[in-house]
């Protein structure tokens, strides 16, 4: 049944968009952590998606291809008093950008919201599909 | 048994065709946040007639000399065609959100309304078969 395949699509974009939230979510967490378990600023976390073949032509569902660091540089503080400073006395803090962040959530959301609904369609078909012949 | 295979032929082709379309635009949505991704969507109209007349062949590769060597295109589906991008995306992404959600649903309404069709068919040929 090829409707079947609309749920492996939008679930593999549903699994795809939870770990970007995911990345978000970290991401947020550690703007302002200064040193992570490595002893090192924090760095902003990225998805990379790709689209990925599913059974013939017609379906591409989403994978998560990796989870990359973000080659920014790090946001350099003047903060002599803090510990961590450096000679000059700048504290090196993570390189997350609040305001992308909080895009990549939104997105994030509806995309998956979007997906929800591609899976209650898909069901709904379905079941009208079950009941061919039965009026 | 030809007769009710024939009956239900079209109604069949075009409920199958209906829900192939879902996936692919189910795709489309799926993808709207991978680089690169092209929305992918086929022409309704002339694949159900090329389906009808079984004309699902892959694509030939075309010869005009007797010297050059024929093939077939393997996988794609000469049917899928790229869509055309209204405003471009820096990714390289050409889903339009608002196009697919349209598409999506008018192929969703189509597809029920592809059932009913179905139903109904069902019910003549049982009155039909009743003599009533």
């Amino acid at each position: 049944m090829s409707m079947m395949k609309v749920f492996q699509i939008a679930g593999s974009a549903l699994t795809a968009q939870s770990v970007r939230l995911n990345t978000t979510a970290s991401n947020l967490a550690n703007a302002d952590s200064v040193a992570g378990p490595d002893g090192q600023p924090y760095r902003a976390k990225e998805v990379v998606f790709q689209a990925t073949q599913m059974g013939d032509g017609y379906s591409q569902g989403v994978k998560v291809n990796g989870v990359v660091e973000s080659a920014a540089p790090l946001r350099m503080n003047y903060d002599p008093s803090n510990p961590a400073a450096d000679a000059n006395g700048f504290v090196a803090m993570p390189n997350v950008d609040v305001v992308e962040e909080m895009t990549n959530m939104i997105s994030a959301s509806r995309n998956y919201q979007n997906n929800v609904e591609v899976m209650n369609t898909a069901k709904t078909l379905m079941q009208k599909t079950l009941t061919i012949g039965q009026g | 048994m030809n007769r009710l295979d024939d009956a239900l032929r079209f109604q069949q082709t075009a409920l199958n065709l209906r829900a192939k379309r879902q996936e692919l635009l189910a795709s489309n949505i799926a993808n709207a946040d991978t680089p690169n991704y092209k929305a992918r969507d086929i022409d309704f109209a002339s694949t159900l007639g090329r389906a009808l007349q079984g004309q699902t062949q892959p694509l030939q590769m075309a010869t005009t000399s007797a010297a050059h060597i024929g093939g077939t295109a393997t996988g794609a589906d000469p049917n899928v065609m790229y869509r055309t991008e209204t405003q471009s995306s820096l990714d390289g992404n050409t889903v339009d959100m608002d196009v697919e959600r349209a598409n999506f649903t008018e192929n969703a309404t189509q597809y029920e309304a592809n059932v009913t069709f179905i139903n109904n068919l069902f019910k003549t040929m049982g009155q039909a078969v009743s003599g009533q």
